[in-house]
């Protein structure tokens, strides 16, 4: 069994103890535990069930590469699933659950798929669901989604809050081992700016467990002493519980920063995601122990021998008092030397190679402990723990030679450099035979925006094996850092290095190298998704070679853990099965995020009111106080009708309407877009961005116009305002603002950069209020300030002047149809001018209207709506704004594509109202017209379909307009919308102004 | 112009820093040829401060200068100053090919005071910000918003953005002020 030893412990403090609940039942560790230490120190070594078969599953490492122990922590607002025992440190009061078992982890239905493995192999689904098709989509997939996916989604939304931070660095150091810390170090003490990140919270990686000495004092204690320089140093940002989780292009690099986990009782942000571009990254980013090939591999005990070294050195805990150790290299001595100066027992070291004779092996056997060359594990005993294993000869089949008792295995299949940062933004790698491993390829490393090679690989990830030249490789990675962000690094000696010669390392894909199928069907690859050596196996033989497709055929490496125990493994048996070496089958892509980070972190601060910016209009707070119904318009939020109490929507839009058809209403028009156009060719500008002609416009008077993009496609409506002879305003749709002034800045800036023309965009520097109605110019009056009669400010005019006291500019324009004013004021005083308005208004009961009341009016007018009767596809000639069309002019945006055949053809829709036979229908938006034909395929045809469609109070009767084929020429004509429901609307086609056909109402 | 009033009305928050509204304040858009004499002494008359180079931003007695663009400058005055200035740039530059225009309702200001404004920057704007102690005069974005932003010293700073997304960055602001959220990337 494990449990916590009476000593030992770098990381936990005995002094202050923890309390925490794993499936409701309480346990307790001590400060500085991880929540996989606390759980092997109370015993609990089951911690989850596979993915697939739902086998017990323990802990196996120490680290990030966890594939088992996932737990889901936390409560209510606060839970996260999928968390690895290995990284959650523990503080008082955590709950944890295990996942993926039901009803509960000690006994699980779904283990009922382990008795059934034989038949689910890789591939199983794709093969055996695929018939009949109709069943996947209402039957097996549901039921497999069920049965399977690893941990619960949260049921509320995150307690949490989270935040970016964006930050600049000559070197960004990922890892903070021995090998970071000495780059950090050498790039530092050049004058570089150094950000070290680890992932942990503890400086110095493997090393101080290792048991190595650094210039002549343990390695702890130069760990110690350099990050204690380190920090005194102005030009070093050091954190901890940071992990470098991805480099992109440009030197982009992404660390992610987890400031609560450790201690959610805080407040403040949970996670940061810091965004640096970095001159240089140094990817020290250690290695990973394998784990070997061999039956039972899955075992609740069996676990990577560093690992094991790890919880007794670390956090005084001992995973079982017998433990086999399973070996092809000398480093997992270690273990054993550990474990037996702990006082705990080797029954034996299992070590596959059949002469082994390293520094480390001596001492092991100086011990007394008892060294089995030439050996292999041939089947682990157990179900929930590990119980006993069979020996047998590496060489064999597995034919068991003898049967050791144990409670723990200790596995090293040998290292793999962690070299996914190199390989991110597309470093390549070189198998290294002599370790078995990839390492980076300096020659072909990712590069930069100067085509240079930007990602450093230093320490054990580049390659370099023992500590001696761990330490000097990481010298020098600083030092090419500093030297490439122009720094001049002073040589820093290497510290001389105390560590014991190892031999080399066998490597060992298959344990026993003959493994019988039964043997290699009970041998896993990739834990956390169940893929064993027999799916690959069966994958190759199945002609999967790539090792590309065989991943996603098998899942090997597609889980949360991405694969970091079985790449190597995996692809070593793909390799062998398709007699191939090793490099040639290659690696999968190393994507980011190294380790997955929380969506919190990627969202930031973009939550709840920070989730997206929303532009207000001067009067917002009035309107919201005031039944303001919102609707967004671009970003902006404007009312669509302002509700009374008990008023439905529509009759609050009714209301408005007939209160500003027959009295007076006022409308926010502030987010129209204003674009000042000013220059001496001004003039000449705006005469080819519009299609009618805006240099004949007399000075105080509006023009209506259009624009079209080059290929004669309506994009955007708007009066334009002559302010003195070389200034113009252009008023731009509420949503076009922004893309129209960058619009007029292109062709000004990249075509017809020899006019002398400045714009600039001046939209919210005005509150725009329209005063529109019958009785509109006597509410003006009221106000007084300007003369605001037909004869001083006729129909499209505008006059600067004073109204109420504050500084306007009136301009006679009318989307309406009524009398209208709409009266540009500074936008600071847009509030004070608004409630000026409503009290000299209130006699004539001045009534805001919204949106809505607005787009039934225009509609009643046929005024047309840029989105409404167009969508990118229509030509003004479409709309019958032929006359907006000026054919004096040379040239304009969109003239010589209005020539093309496709928008001459006759047969285009065009626009034209829509009046239903029952006048109380109102037809659907977007509904399309049919002639009775159909097409080969059964289609019916479409001849024209509904732009806009209302309910209109004026005339008591639905109005529509609609694009329709042959439209115009069929005034009179009935034509047929059918409904989803297979009932047909029948509408007369009519002229489009329902309204004051003369205009006679606004010109007065 | 009594009832004028700022986006937030001179609100204000505590926390690493205290950030407020600034209130109005005259900003003029001045675009134009920067080389040129007549606009150097349009600038010079207007707010008595020289042109300013490329990034930077003046400040003098009488108002400020920031260069906002090649052919672009904001001028800062106060806020009921700000349409006279307009009327004597245009005097200043009678005859030149340029244009200026009273912008001030259009914008939001905003100050930042305390020991932390880098650090509060930091976290909603990616340029580098040495040059923003330097003097410099930055048009990136903080948070999702477009802003501008200067620091007249360590410890006081101005962010400008447009007034209709004023209130989201006041929240913005307030948000990544929060006292528990220190960033100590450039103060600790």
């Amino acid at each position: 069994m494990s449990t916590r030893l009476a000593s030992g412990g770098r990381f936990i403090d005995r002094s202050k103890k923890q309390d925490f609940t794993f499936d409701g039942k309480r346990l307790s560790g001590f400060a500085g535990d991880t929540l996989a230490s606390a759980l092997l120190a109370n015993d609990q070594m089951l911690v989850g069930r596979s993915f697939k078969y739902h086998r017990p599953r323990g802990i196996v490492a120490s680290g990030p590469e966890e594939p088992n122990a996932l737990v889901g922590t936390g409560q209510g607002g606060r839970f996260e699933p999928n968390n690895r025992a290995t990284t959650t440190e523990l503080y008082s009061g955590l709950k944890a659950v295990s996942q993926n078992r039901w009803p509960s982890l000690e006994f699980d239905v779904g283990s009922v798929n382990t008795a059934l493995a034989p038949f689910f192999p890789a591939g199983f689904y794709y093969k055996t669901f695929i018939h009949p098709r109709a069943f996947w989509k209402h039957l097996f997939e549901p039921v497999i989604r069920w049965a399977a996916g690893l941990g619960n989604a949260p049921k509320e939304p995150d307690a949490d809050r989270y935040e970016y931070a964006y930050a600049h660095f000559d070197v960004v150091v990922a890892g903070g081992g021995i090998a970071g810390l000495a780059a950090a170090l050498q790039a530092a003490s050049a004058g570089a700016s150094v950000l070290i990140a680890e992932q942990s919270p503890n400086w110095g990686g493997r090393a101080p467990v290792d048991g190595d000495e650094i210039d002549g004092k343990p390695a702890g204690a130069w760990v110690d002493a350099t990050v204690a320089k380190l920090r005194t140093m102005q030009n070093v940002q050091m954190r901890s519980r940071a992990m470098v989780a991805g480099i992109y292009d440009h030197g982009y690099t992404l660390v992610y920063e987890r400031l609560q986990d450790h201690a959610p009782q805080v407040n403040g942000p949970r996670h940061r995601l810091w965004r640096v571009r970095a001159g240089r990254v140094i990817a020290a980013t250690g290695a990973i122990e394998r784990p070997l090939s061999f039956a039972g591999n899955d075992i609740p005990g069996v676990m990577l021998a560093s690992a094991v070294r790890d919880y007794v050195v670390n956090y005084g805990v001992s995973v079982g008092d017998r433990v086999v150790i399973a070996t092809n290299n000398d480093d997992a001595y270690r273990t054993a030397i550990t474990l037996t100066e702990a006082g705990l027992s080797v029954p034996v070291i299992v070590e596959a190679r059949a002469d082994a004779e390293g520094d480390l092996v001596k001492k092991a056997e100086a011990l007394g402990i008892r060294v089995a060359k030439g050996m292999a594990i041939s089947k682990v005993k157990g179900r929930k723990r590990v119980e006993a294993v069979q020996l047998c000869s590496q060489a064999g089949e597995g034919a068991a030679l003898e049967t050791v008792k144990c409670d723990a295995v200790a596995m090293s299949g040998g290292w793999s450099p962690v070299v996914h940062l190199w390989s991110h933004c597309g470093g390549k790698l070189n198998w290294d035979d002599a370790h078995a491993w990839f390492a980076p390829d300096p020659s072909r490393g990712p590069t930069n925006q100067d085509g240079l090679v930007n990602v450093i690989a230093a320490g054990i990830a580049s390659g370099a094996k023992d500590t001696s030249s761990v330490l000097a490789d990481a010298l020098k990675a600083g030092a090419t850092a500093a030297k490439e962000t122009g720094y001049k690094p002073a040589a820093i000696k290497a510290p001389k290095v105390d560590a014991p010669a190892e031999a080399p390392m066998l490597p060992v894909w298959s344990m026993p190298q003959g493994a019988s199928y039964e043997l290699r069907s009970k041998t896993w690859l990739d834990y956390q998704n169940d893929v064993k050596v027999t799916d690959v196996q069966l994958a190759a033989r199945e002609g999967f070679e790539s090792v590309e497709h065989t991943k996603r055929y098998t899942t090997l490496g597609m889980a949360t853990d991405q694969g970091k125990l079985s790449n190597i493994n995996g692809l070593a048996v793909l390799a062998d099965s398709l007699n191939k070496d090793i490099p040639q089958v290659g690696t999968t892509t190393f994507r980011p995020p190294y380790h997955p980070i929380s969506m919190g972190s990627i969202a930031g601060d973009a939550r709840g009111e920070l989730f997206k910016p929303i532009r207000k209009s001067p009067m917002h707070d009035w309107m919201d106080a005031n039944g303001g119904f919102w609707e967004p318009v671009a970003d902006w939020r404007r009312p669509y009708c302002y509700q009374k109490d008990g008023e439905s929507v529509e009759e609050a839009v009714h209301r408005e309407i007939m209160a500003t058809r027959t009295s007076v209403g006022l409308l926010d028009a502030s987010t129209l877009g204003k674009i000042i156009v000013k220059g001496p060719d001004a003039a000449k500008f705006l005469d080819l961005m519009y299609t009618n002609m805006m240099s004949t416009l007399k000075v105080g008077r509006c023009r209506y116009g259009l624009m079209c993009t080059e290929n004669g496609f309506l994009a955007d409506d708007g009066v334009v305002a002559r302010l003195s002879e070389d200034t113009f305003l252009c008023h731009t749709t509420s949503g076009g603002s922004d893309r129209i002034h960058a619009h007029l800045e292109e062709w000004l800036q990249t075509e017809w950069w020899d006019l002398k023309v400045h714009t600039v965009n001046v939209t919210e520097q005005y509150a725009q209020i329209a005063v529109v109605g019958p009785n509109a110019r006597k509410v003006l009056e009221k106000l007084g300030g300007m003369d605001v009669s037909a004869e001083a400010l006729p129909f499209m005019a505008f006059a600067d002047g004073e109204l109420g006291g504050i500084k306007v500019r009136p301009y006679r324009i009318s989307f309406s149809g009524e009398l209208s004013y709409e009266i540009a004021v500074p936008a600071a005083q847009g509030q004070a001018f608004w409630d000026k308005c409503l009290e000299a208004g209130a006699e004539f009961g001045i009534t805001p209207y919204g949106t809505e009341a607005l787009h039934v009016m225009r509609a009643e007018k046929g005024f047309i709506m840029i989105g409404d009767e167009t969508d990118g596809t229509v030509i003004p000639q479409d709309l019958g704004l032929n006359w907006a069309i000026s054919k004096k002019k040379d040239d304009f945006l969109g003239k010589r594509a209005m020539e093309r055949t496709h928008m001459t053809d006759p047969d285009r829709w065009k626009l034209v109202g829509l009046e239903t036979l029952d006048p109380e229908t109102v037809l659907p938006d977007g509904a399309y017209a049919v002639d009775g034909s159909v097409d080969a395929y059964g289609n019916k045809a479409t001849v024209g379909r509904v732009t806009s469609t209302y309910r209109s109070p004026t005339l008591g009767r639905s109005i529509a307009m609609g694009l329709v084929k042959y439209g115009p020429d069929r005034m009179g004509d009935v034509i047929d919308f059918p409904e989803l429901n297979g009932n047909i609307i029948k509408a007369r086609i009519v002229d489009p102004v329902f309204y004051d056909n003369d205009g006679e109402k606004q010109n007065v | 112009m009594s009832d004028a009033v700022s986006v937030l009305n001179g609100a204000s928050s505590e926390g690493l820093n205290k950030v407020s509204d600034a209130g109005l304040k005259g900003m003029i858009t001045l675009k134009g040829d920067l080389t040129s004499e007549p606009m150097s002494k349009a600038v010079k008359s207007a707010v008595g401060l020289a042109m300013p180079a490329s990034g930077e931003c003046k400040t003098g007695a009488k108002g400020a200068v920031a260069w906002m663009a090649k052919d672009e400058l904001m001028l800062f005055c106060d806020y009921a100053d700000a349409d006279k200035m307009v009327e004597k740039l245009e005097k200043a530059l009678k005859g030149e090919h340029f244009l200026a225009v009273n912008v001030s309702d259009a914008r939001a200001l905003f100050k930042i005071e305390g020991d932390h404004i880098l650090d509060i920057l930091a976290k909603g704007t990616p340029t580098p910000l040495d040059g923003v102690v330097a003097g410099q005069f930055r048009r990136s974005r903080i948070g999702q918003i477009a802003a501008a932003f200067w620091m007249v010293s360590y410890s006081e700073a101005y962010i400008v953005c447009f007034r209709s997304v004023g209130e989201h960055m006041f929240a913005w602001l307030k948000t990544a002020n929060n006292a528990e959220a220190a960033l100590d990337l450039f103060s600790s």
